[in-house]
């Protein structure tokens, strides 16, 4: 588990906030295809990958709190929805460390499916009584194929944003322990010479 | 100390999630005017100015993008407009007919279906922001209580009738669309002007809305207008929408001549994409 530094909590904040104005400001009004990329679960999912299930959760909620604030919508839904994203993408970290190139276009595209059920989901148990329409399906399929393409560069840019201030980088640990912790021919070169 | 991480992580988590359920529970229970609503506007003003820069910033962009999903819908719409042209044509002679019939009855019961849009107090706002979800039908612009903006305004844009205010901050305003499962707009279609109310008709669809309440023999076919009504169905009071605002245009119509009669409606107005509107701050005419 990735410890939060004050360095990391600042750089989260200030991704965070840009992140849900640029979503607000411009890319909800960008319709590609009858739908809208929506940058907050590819974020959270990217924090989640590259900084644990602590700092994902935690970020997640962040960032669903201030979009449920900015666009005046019931407090409390996106933030939860958001935090259970978060939290998985950091536990997919923690438990399986993936490093596969395409792991963030896949795990990405299972963020918006589940960020857009989870909402829909919620919107119901709240009392919306609107009937589920394809177009709405469609329009969350349109969603997940537009954030699974946004997913890998939004990625590298959120690496790219954290570069420095993450302390324990998953490839770097692992070769850390390849090198260091007995696993490497170098290591055992004596003991495989005796 | 694997233990004390899990229970930290595990700590952690159930915090954020009770006050995640705490926040849901006390804003869905309490009033438009509690504390939670109030932060939430309180904060949401502050950020205003910072959304209205990013959003004319990012001007550009929306434009370019604009640009290339207006070239491939108008291909498609080429052949649609020209048949709307010939169709309009044949009706303009008509309407020419029965405007001048208009004029006069409605200077004789003094009605007040005659008032142009400039009675109408229009305040001409930029759109400054959009929500992120497709549950949440609502639009902020730049016009607000300076400009004498309230709740309840109609909003249209070039094209029909957009929505309603339903916040207003000093500066800005948030506007519900008509496309949002809350809203239900008093309309007339039809050679008779047959009554009803639009509302959306699922979830997500800005293109599809459905009248209700029709009587089943109401002479409305696929094709045919739809406009506001004026007055309120319950008990013709004046309704928040001036009367003849242009809504949409019938396209289809399911269990036809039943008491479940369904008037589809497809909204003039292209809801996805709006960039400028105008706020009637007089709904009710210069006298009003």
């Amino acid at each position: 588990m990735t410890a939060l530094s004050p360095q990391l909590l600042l750089r989260l904040a200030a991704l965070g906030m840009l992140g849900v104005v640029v979503q607000t400001a411009a890319i909800s009004q960008l319709p590609i295809a009858g739908a809208n990329a929506d940058l907050s679960p590819l974020l959270v999912m990217a924090v989640g990958l590259l900084c644990g299930s602590l700092a994902g959760g935690a970020f997640g909620f962040g960032v669903g709190l201030f979009t449920d604030v900015v666009s005046l919508q019931t407090l409390g839904i996106s933030s939860l929805v958001l935090l259970a994203v978060g939290y998985g993408a950091g536990r997919l970290r923690e438990a399986r460390d993936p490093e596969g190139t395409l792991v963030p276009l896949a795990v990405g595209a299972a963020a918006t499916l589940a960020f857009g059920v989870g909402f829909a989901v919620m919107q119901f148990l709240l009392g919306v009584d609107a009937p589920v329409s394809w177009a709405l399906l469609r329009q969350l399929l349109a969603t997940l194929v537009i954030n699974a393409l946004l997913a890998l560069p939004l990625y590298a840019l959120v690496r790219r944003c954290l570069h420095g201030a993450m302390p324990d980088d998953p490839r770097r640990r692992r070769r850390r322990a390849y090198t260091t912790g007995g696993l490497s021919p170098l290591s055992r070169g004596p003991e495989i010479r005796r | 100390m694997y233990d004390k991480t899990v229970r930290r992580r595990r700590a952690v988590l159930g915090l954020l999630v009770a006050c995640s359920l705490i926040l849901l529970t006390a804003y869905f229970g309490e009033s438009g005017s509690g504390v939670l609503h109030s932060v939430q506007r309180g904060t949401s003003e502050i950020l205003s100015p910072v959304q209205e820069g990013a959003s004319r910033a990012l001007k550009p962009v929306r434009d370019l993008f604009g640009w290339f999903g207006d070239t491939i819908a108008a291909k498609g719409q080429v052949e649609d407009l020209r048949k709307e042209r010939d169709r309009l044509r044949t009706e303009l002679a008509q309407t020419e007919v029965n405007s001048a019939d208009l004029d006069r009855l409605s200077k004789l019961f003094e009605l007040d279906g005659a008032l142009g849009i400039e009675d109408l107090g229009p305040q001409t706002g930029r759109v400054i922001f959009q929500s992120a979800t497709v549950w949440y039908s609502t639009i902020r612009v730049d016009k607000g209580a300076e400009d004498g903006v309230r709740v309840g305004h109609p909003v249209i844009n070039e094209e029909a009738l957009i929505g309603r205010v339903t916040n207003v901050f000093g500066g800005t305003a948030q506007v519900t669309l008509i496309t949002d499962t809350t809203t239900k707009v008093p309309v007339r279609a039809g050679r008779e002007q047959a009554f009803g109310i639009v509302e959306p008709a699922s979830a997500g669809n800005p293109t599809d809305m459905v009248m209700k309440f029709t009587q089943p023999n109401a002479k409305i076919g696929v094709g045919d207008r739809v406009v506001t009504r004026g007055t309120e169905p319950e008990d013709h009071a004046a309704s928040r929408y001036p009367v003849g605002l242009p809504v949409g245009q019938v396209s289809r119509i399911e269990h036809e001549g039943t008491d479940t009669q369904e008037i589809h409606v497809r909204p003039y107005a292209n809801l996805r994409s709006i960039d400028f509107v105008q706020i009637l701050t007089r709904p009710r005419g210069a006298n009003g």
